[in-house]
């Protein structure tokens, strides 16, 4: 599985509130949740983003509340991937849940500029950055969870059972 | 091999005699809570899982809590949704508005839904609470929610964990709320990703069990999986008087494997508040310069108990809340309203010119009742102070203990009753 796209950027403790503030969580419609992503520091990436880009964060990202709706927005955004140098838990098992494609990589999340052109592949967690040509590599994920991805979430592999 | 109590908890629930630090395993849950605003995303994919009925009636708790009584047609709807869901599967625990409903996490341990040794996941992060219970219990997504109603287990990672000795008993107008800054403070927003805060040593005999509901939980603010409370006579006594099932009691083992240990003198502690913009971001009430402030709230999961009402209550008493001032207060579920009415607390609330609300999570999470303007400064009793958690992203929240709240609703300005 590949992703290639240019990269939205940002720091350290980004949490699920300014993902997707609470004021919009009165609707479990993916694309409304969409239109209000990360809005709150970063008022054009909603907007802007393309189909297919990557976001690239510091520590703890997805930090805050259990709300799905975080990891649901940037998906139904277009973001094919985010790498972060760490994930918060429950925003890490949501990604996995609905198979948003998340990779911990914190050499790659330090060193990649916002806008560089970056391919990922997710079966080998190599990551190059096309603009700097520096490579790096994350870690690959466990075999179940790579089970639970390849099913397309967790519902499809439960069912799998 | 050696168990933290967290670890022996899983390694129950999955059938298993051992489980160890990082190993992936299925489990067994005794409960599965969601509310308005969760809730309506687990029921959209609970079709998917191929099942028709949910695991167990009796085990799902369903709690309008956040958007109501209901804010607007939006967040009607979905409570409409999560009504008639629940009517459809009928399901037990569902609470409505007025009818011993409350905020979820204060309202469960009230109402004996969970119990020593459970294993319980919500899609809420701050589920974390019932660790004060003995119990496991974590913040989980929607799908992991429907995962939970169809089949009655899913998958966790079994975290390791960091031990917290706490020694000694606190002053007076220090509480729990303290104890859980302190530590944020000390670890980091992150200092506890992905592992346990088990909570043990003489002091949290010194704690009571509200006390130890509000540490449990902002365990997620360190980004605990858990944090969890050894069960003593106070924890059993509260199960009893509560009609919860028959504890089942787990000990961490003696030789278990923490990956650090700290230790808290809890004498030592002083009223505690996080400045914007992260709950790490403490200072101690001594370090602090004069901060106007132009809100004060207090409820919510993390401290809207009738023992924090009545720290409140005791530091307004007689006392006027200035006008450039609002105070919100929000007892968090219909019974400790009604008993914090009979108690004769909330006339000293709304003598000393504080608006009491019916239990809502609202001002928390920036939903509605008490939203902040551009540039305002709110001292709260909540658990978050992100940018824009409660309102315009230019606005502050410093988040503090009930009694600190209450003084600075009276003083204007961030403040700590004396405790002589």
């Amino acid at each position: 599985m590949l992703a290639k796209g240019k990269t939205w950027k940002y720091g350290d403790n980004v949490d699920t509130d300014v993902i997707i503030p609470a004021r919009y969580l009165n609707t479990p419609d993916a694309k409304e949740l969409a239109k209000h992503c990360m809005e709150d520091i970063d008022t054009s990436f909603a907007s802007k983003v393309q189909e297919g880009e990557i976001m690239i964060a510091g520590k703890n990202f997805g930090c805050g509340s259990s709300r799905e709706h975080a990891p649901l927005a940037i998906k139904t955004c277009g973001i094919a991937c985010v790498i972060a140098a760490s994930f918060a838990r429950i925003f890490y098992r949501n990604a996995l849940n609905i198979a948003l494609p998340i990779l911990e990589c914190p050499e790659a999340a330090e060193a990649i500029k916002a806008g560089d052109e970056v391919e990922v592949d997710f079966d080998t967690g190599k990551i190059i950055d096309k603009t700097s040509g520096a490579t790096f590599e994350a870690e690959p994920f466990p075999p179940f969870m790579q089970d639970l991805i390849k099913a397309g979430g967790l519902a499809s592999y439960m069912k799998g059972l | 091999m050696a168990m933290t109590m967290t670890q022996k908890i899983l390694a129950a629930h999955a059938g298993k005699t051992e489980v160890h630090a990082g190993e992936l395993i299925m489990a067994k849950l005794d409960l599965v809570l969601g509310n308005d605003i969760t809730t309506p995303v687990a029921i959209g994919e609970f079709p998917k899982f191929g099942r028709e009925t949910v695991f167990h009636k009796d085990k799902i708790a369903l709690v309008p809590d956040h958007f109501t009584p209901n804010k607007d047609i939006k967040a009607a709807t979905q409570c409409k949704c999560m009504r008639e869901f629940a009517r459809a599967h009928e399901i037990k625990n569902y609470f409505e508005v007025g009818h011993d409903c409350g905020v979820e996490h204060a309202l469960l341990p009230e109402k004996g839904l969970v119990t020593a040794g459970d294993l319980v996941i919500g899609a809420d992060s701050h589920t974390c609470t019932y660790g004060a219970l003995g119990a496991f219990s974590t913040g989980i997504g929607s799908t992991d929610m429907a995962s939970g109603m169809a089949m009655g287990q899913t998958w966790f990672k079994v975290p390791s964990a960091i031990k917290v000795v706490l020694k000694g008993a606190p002053k007076k107008y220090v509480g729990g709320k303290d104890v859980i800054l302190h530590l944020i403070g000390k670890i980091g927003v992150d200092g506890a990703r992905y592992e346990s805060l088990e909570f043990t040593g003489d002091g949290v005999a010194a704690l009571s069990m509200d006390d130890r509901f509000t540490i449990a939980n902002m365990a997620i603010e360190a980004g605990a999986k858990n944090g969890i409370f050894p069960v003593d006579d106070k924890c059993r006594e509260y199960l009893k008087a509560h009609g919860a099932k028959e504890p089942v009691v787990y000990a961490a083992d003696e030789d278990a494997e923490y990956r650090k240990t700290i230790e808290i003198d809890l004498a030592s502690l002083k009223p505690t508040v996080a400045f914007p913009h992260l709950p790490e971001n403490t200072h101690t009430i001594d370090e602090i310069d004069e901060i106007k402030i132009d809100q004060v709230v207090i409820g919510s999961c993390t401290n809207g108990r009738i023992s924090d009402l009545a720290i409140a209550a005791e530091v307004m008493k007689g006392k006027k809340v200035p006008e450039s001032v609002r105070c919100i207060v929000i007892p968090a579920t219909q019974k400790i309203w009604l008993e914090a009415m009979e108690k004769g607390y909330l006339k000293i609330f709304a003598e000393a010119g504080c608006v009491v609300s019916t239990p809502t999570c609202g001002p928390c999470l920036g939903g509605y009742m008490g939203i902040l303007a551009k540039g305002e400064k709110a001292v709260t009793t909540t658990n978050r102070n992100f940018v824009g958690r409660m309102g315009h992203v230019e606005s502050e929240i410093y988040l503090a203990s009930p009694a600190v709240a209450a003084e600075s609703a009276i003083q204007g300005r961030i403040a700590a009753p004396s405790d002589k």
